[in-house]
């Protein structure tokens, strides 16, 4: 797979603005998994779900609805937008994970946030101000407890460890694919670079110039640590869509969900909003030519995940999305953006991909 | 050399930007008299070396409350931005309200990267109705730009309603004013250097006893 296209999700439980409904937690986590669910059956490649912990958000539990999910899928990636590298005790990140990954079959990776929460900091112990140097840290101690079978560590952030040996060990000695999520920070991008690990970048609120000089600093860096050359870095971008098949019926039947959004709702309008960041309301065509453009701006990448089903858009219509990307759009996608594509640009990473690599 | 002002006026015309324009225009023609007076070869010299740009932020108004809600700047936004970072002087002018610059004038500096005035050559002034209101600059205005890092010259400029009817000293104030702005860019320290900060040196830097 050149190019994995996905869905990811940021659990968040809004009331629909059109009928004024607003979905129980219950509801919302069984939507979620639906939606995975018609992912894999749409013919897309990965389902990402957020970690939050404060409401309306209901993911706090990343890997039990991963698990889950992954008992009633067999082709679907599932990973994560994002796991809170900051307050997560990487200990338990490590254990967590690899757990997951043996029981997913090795179709699990993770993307690592700080998370935008400031409270959430406080509420496990931790200070915001210390954000990045927990990122570094305690992403630093994962990747040992990943790669070292037995691992003596002392850090400032967490109790030393001696003889430690974080179990399961990561199937087939392959630890998960880690992306590095960051949507302003030049550290974690140069983080991402010296672990020759994937970054993401998560385009959507806004606009293309901020993301094109973050991807270029992680592809400069990527290839000072030896890791490849710069178009060989592993990108992964972010997407925003509605589609009808005529595109006035896709821009009537979103209005009310845009301007009423809690990220942007009530501030500029959604024709603003469109010219200056990656969402897209249109027909399935709109919707492909304007991903197109993303690899003109950031070079090949490697993953593509579109945000589908927020600001209380019902679960119907989320299922609808999904198949007209599954049917219309990414198959598309997949044929355009292997055409001129350098041999040299790699396919993303998988679970066979990385086992391929360490026998070789 | 770039001189950019930034006015917050809100009536067209209005006297916040009357008194931006005289500063402009006088700090434009101190720069001048500056390099006159420095450079040996005075005939390659002249006014137009100074290239000004105003933004007057009325026009911008939506565009910075749709920059407090989605957290990025819309393309005029950015645009006003970046002849501000890029100044070699700012002059900064708002209207009084409620004994304090106005909230739209805030606002535009709430939404600008903190980092873009350090150092930055910088002349306040205000307008109001009545002379009462004028030590808002030294109470709010001059604080503000302080914490922002910026080089504020020592004369802050006021104008009241009465003052465009006399001749009671705002021309003084207006020229002191400018020729300082124009010192200080003439004199300008160079912007600090942004670097990264190579992997090995943050991991290391965590290894230290903090």
């Amino acid at each position: 797979m050149k190019v994995q296209f996905g869905i990811f999700s940021v659990g968040d439980v809004t009331t629909d603005p059109t009928d004024g409904r607003t979905p129980t937690e219950h509801e919302r986590i069984k939507a979620m998994v639906a939606i995975a669910l018609k992912a894999e059956e749409a013919g897309l490649d990965v389902f990402a779900t957020g970690e939050h912990h404060n409401p309306p958000f209901v993911p706090s539990s990343p890997t039990t609805m991963l698990g889950y999910i992954a008992a009633r899928t067999s082709r679907l990636i599932l990973s994560t937008a994002t796991t809170l590298i900051t307050t997560n005790d990487p200990v338990k990140i490590a254990e967590d994970y690899a757990m997951l990954q043996h029981l997913a079959d090795g179709r699990v990776d993770l993307m690592m946030g700080r998370g935008n929460t400031g409270p959430v900091y406080p509420w496990f112990g931790q200070d915001i101000r210390q954000g990045v140097p927990l990122a570094i840290e305690n992403y630093a101690l994962l990747h040992k407890l990943w790669r070292e079978d037995v691992v003596d560590w002392k850090g400032r952030f967490r109790t030393p460890l001696q003889g430690f040996t974080s179990t399961p060990r990561p199937l087939d000695g392959v630890p998960p694919f880690v992306w590095h999520g960051s949507i302003r920070t030049p550290e974690i991008a140069e983080q991402a670079a010296f672990y020759g690990d994937g970054f993401f970048a998560n385009n959507i609120f806004w606009p293309k110039e901020h993301f094109q000089r973050l991807i270029e600093l992680y592809r400069e860096r990527y290839a000072h640590y030896g890791h490849g050359t710069p178009e060989q870095a592993i990108v992964g971008l972010g997407g925003q869509v509605f589609m009808r098949a005529k595109s006035q019926d896709a821009v009537r039947e979103f209005r009310p969900y845009f301007d009423n959004a809690p990220v942007y709702g009530h501030g500029p309008s959604l024709e603003d909003f469109t010219a200056e960041t990656p969402l897209t309301v249109g027909s399935p065509q709109e919707v492909i030519d304007k991903t197109l453009t993303f690899r003109d701006s950031f070079g090949d990448y490697q993953r593509q995940l579109f945000l589908m089903d927020h600001a209380g858009l019902p679960l119907k219509t989320v299922l609808e999305q999904i198949d007209i990307l599954g049917e219309e759009v990414v198959p598309v996608l997949r044929k355009e953006f292997a055409i001129g594509r350098p041999a040299n640009v790699p396919d993303a990473p998988t679970h066979l991909s990385r086992l391929g690599e360490k026998n070789s | 050399m770039k001189l950019v002002a930034v006015s917050a006026g809100l009536t067209q015309p209005s006297s916040t930007r009357l008194l931006t324009d005289r500063l402009v225009e006088a700090t434009v023609r101190a720069v001048g008299d500056e390099v006159n007076v420095e450079e040996v070869n005075v005939g390659e010299v002249n006014v137009e070396e100074v290239e000004v740009e105003v933004v007057e932020l009325r026009d911008l108004a939506t565009d910075i409350a749709n920059n407090f809600v989605t957290g990025f700047a819309g393309r005029a936004l950015r645009a006003a931005q970046e002849a501000v970072t890029s100044a070699d002087g700012l002059i900064a002018v708002t209207p009084i309200f409620t004994a304090s610059y106005s909230g739209l004038f805030k606002s535009f500096f709430d939404v600008l990267d903190p980092e873009s005035l350090e150092a930055k050559p910088t002349l306040i002034a205000a307008t109001g109705g009545t002379p009462r209101h004028s030590l808002a600059l030294e109470h709010a205005l001059r604080p503000m730009f302080a914490y922002l890092h910026a080089v504020v010259a020592p004369t802050a400029v006021y104008a009241a309603a009465e003052d465009w009817g006399n001749d009671d000293g705002l021309p003084d104030r207006v020229r002191r004013a400018a020729t300082e702005l124009a010192g200080l860019m003439r004199h300008r320290a160079p912007a600090r250097e942004e670097r990264l900060v190579p992997f090995a040196e943050q991991l290391a830097a965590l290894t230290r006893e903090p």
